[in-house]
């Protein structure tokens, strides 16, 4: 994975709680065999019609949300199936980070896994950003802080190891076979 | 002083957890399927990896394959060369290539993931089990710490049968009561679900307890565990009794003999210690519980039978879009609405006592003019078990389609799909926009429910058919 230390963007707003991986990516485009090319695909059912056509209401498709790396979302976002096509389909439409005052733990997880940041923030500041869609924000993964209009920075937290993971890129499998030898005492106590 | 959940962790920790870095837990049983696993796989084709215990590992097809009989792969890629099908090869390939097993179209062995894990016997008290699915959690019934991972965590646990994890806080849900007739482990879920929310327990662990808990079958136990997630928590987790021992002995993968007198003691000191501290904790009272049915589009929009759809607190954007999209109104009664579809099915409720229920009521009726219902077998066995008892015939004289096992209907990837706009009750487990399809409104319920909905053509309260 490549090393992620700051990300600057812009936010684009869905502010609906309960957002669910079913809305971010429907299943049936989980027949899929490679992570590549899932954007295309975030939010089908509320992004195009019946027809295929984009709907021009939804957050998304708006002027202004063209380029925006940064999604404010709703409570409990990504709650539902495991499905990490959903972080994929976000990064693949140029996503990068997320924002809410509560994250979906296996999404939270699955996001962190591919790159994507989730910063969990107070209600004040999460009220701020949905009612301000389109600024400017810096989420500085080094020093936990993010940075919005009209606020001094705001602390954020991740877990250590999983920062730790994103400002080297380490790779946690590699560092799960470096274990082995502890694997296979366990196994050996436990047979 | 430890809980159920500690004891089961405590077994499995590799590495010892600290501040800058998970525990590295141990991973008895992986369950695979085609949908979350062929990322996985490339990933160790890519670094050049094995499979570390391809015998732990179960692996079937069950998301997105036909509900129609299907003689072998070979066959179905003749009539149907879709993405679906293309990925079914690249499981089987992946399979061959891993020295895993596969659970295909030809094994009696087949079903979904977490119908087939119990039924065989591989899933057992005091185990980690897991898989690239959310409903992992239905093996918490017997005593296991059982939860959904991600693809990249799936690649993780094939190439070292370990994971990095942090151990989350415990909730403890405890259970009373006696359950009134016609009301159902399924209703007693969708409340708990209803009172905690979709959130309640994020970051949590549950264990059902109590009276109510104690007094299901194991089969109902599954029911409860399977959606712990629709309450937020990756895992659920019941402590093993005289309950669980009986249905696991005699099974396939089930220890025998002098490993089995081993087992059996070493189950017996998992239920925890009666001052174990939780993190949380709620009681229920099951002894007035109605048959609860969903009006919106989580499942923690859910109401009993016998309540009109509510009216959100406030200015509820989220509540709104829901019930626009259910097209259903606040302060009208849900029972009465007419019913397209009813599917029986799903990891949730496609055992043998589910199907038993439905036929029960079914038999010598016929479901209304207009209705489709669909019942599905959750694994290949429980067809034939279900078949050996007659129940294929009441099901297809009540004017029911009896199908192969598989997901079908709940998650609508192998073709069989409610179409927009129509009704949907179902058995299974999510209730999100477009799960069963694009556009469809789904309402989750019982069994007993949804065969009575099926009858009468309209949401029903099941037990105006109770003698
Ligand atoms: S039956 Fe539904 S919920 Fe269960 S594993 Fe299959 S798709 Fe998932």
């Amino acid at each position: 994975m490549e090393p992620v230390t700051r990300i600057n963007g812009r936010t684009v707003v869905l502010a609906l709680d309960d957002v669910d991986t079913d809305q971010i990516i429907p299943a049936r485009f989980l027949t899929t065999t490679v992570r590549q090319g899932l954007g295309q695909h975030l939010f089908a059912d509320w992004r195009y019609d019946a027809d295929g056509r984009e709907n021009a209401d939804f957050v998304l498709n708006q002027p202004d949300a063209a380029g925006a790396a940064v999604l404010v979302a709703g409570r409990n976002f990504g709650c539902g199936s495991s499905r990490e096509h959903a972080p994929w389909a976000l990064l693949d439409n140029g996503i990068a980070v997320v924002i809410s005052t509560e994250i979906a733990d296996i999404f939270l997880n699955n996001s962190l896994k591919n790159g994507l940041i989730p910063v969990i923030v107070d209600e004040e500041t999460h009220r701020w950003l949905l009612d301000h869609p389109g600024v400017e924000v810096s989420v500085d993964v080094d020093a936990l802080e993010l940075v919005i209009p009209e606020h001094d920075p705001i602390p954020f937290d991740i877990d250590r190891f999983a920062r730790h993971c994103l400002l080297n890129g380490v790779d946690q499998l590699g560092y799960l076979l470096q274990h082995s030898e502890a694997i296979d005492a366990h196994e050996a106590r436990t047979r | 002083m430890n809980s159920l959940f500690e004891k089961v962790w405590d077994q499995h920790v590799v590495v010892a957890e600290t501040d800058e870095s998970p525990a590295i837990l141990y991973i008895d049983l992986h369950l695979v399927h085609e949908v979350t696993s062929p990322q996985a796989f490339s990933l160790l084709r890519d670094q050049g990896l094995t499979v570390r215990r391809p015998e732990q590992t179960l692996a079937t097809i069950d998301h997105s394959i036909p509900t129609t009989p299907v003689s072998s792969l070979a066959d179905l890629v003749v009539t149907s060369d879709t993405p679906a099908t293309r990925q079914l090869v690249q499981m089987e390939k992946n399979c061959n290539d891993f020295g895993i097993a596969l659970r295909d179209f030809s094994s009696p062995e087949r079903g979904i993931v977490h119908v087939i894990g119990p039924e065989l016997g591989a899933t057992q008290p005091g185990m980690t089990i897991v898989c690239g699915d959310s409903h992992t959690s239905t093996h918490g019934a017997f005593g296991a710490l059982a939860f959904g991972i991600g693809t990249t965590e799936v690649a993780h646990v094939l190439a070292t049968q370990c994971m990095l994890q942090r151990r989350p806080k415990t909730f403890a849900v405890n259970v009373e009561g006696s359950l009134p007739p016609g009301v159902a482990a399924k209703d007693i879920v969708l409340s708990i679900i209803g009172r905690i929310g979709v959130d309640g327990g994020i970051g949590h662990a549950i264990e059902y307890r109590g009276s109510a808990i104690s007094a299901l079958s194991m089969e109902e136990r599954m029911t409860i565990c399977n959606m712990s997630i629709e309450g937020g928590a990756r895992a659920g987790m019941i402590a093993p009794d005289d309950t669980t021992y009986e249905y696991l002995a005699g099974r396939p993968y089930a220890p025998s003999g002098a490993d089995w007198d081993r087992a059996l003691a070493a189950w017996q000191q998992l239920p925890g210690d009666p001052e174990a501290h939780f993190d949380k904790q709620i009681t229920l009272d099951v002894s007035k519980l109605k048959p609860m049915v969903t009006f919106g589009t989580n499942p923690g929009m859910v109401i009993s039978i016998d309540e009109p759809v509510p009216t959100p607190a406030g200015n509820d954007e989220a509540f709104a879009k829901a019930l626009a999209y259910m097209q259903l109104e606040s302060g009208k009664p849900l029972a009465g609405t007419p019913v397209d579809i009813v599917f029986v099915g799903s990891c949730t409720n496609s055992r043998l006592s589910d199907l038993e229920v439905v036929a029960g009521l079914l038999k010598g009726r016929r479901i209304a003019d207009g209705v489709r219902m669909l019942v599905v077998p959750g694994s290949q066995q429980v067809k034939v078990d279900a078949e050996a008892r007659g129940l294929d015939r009441v099901f297809k004289a009540a004017g029911a389609e009896w199908r192969e096992a598989g997901c079908s209907m709940c998650i609508a990837m192998n073709g069989d799909f409610v179409p927009a706009g129509k009704l949907a009750v179902s058995t299974s487990n999510r209730n999100f926009q477009g799960r069963q399809g694009t556009g469809a409104r789904t309402i989750l319920a019982s069994p007993l429910t949804a065969a009575a909905s099926a009858l009468t053509g309209v949401v029903s309260d099941p037990r105006q058919f109770l003698d």
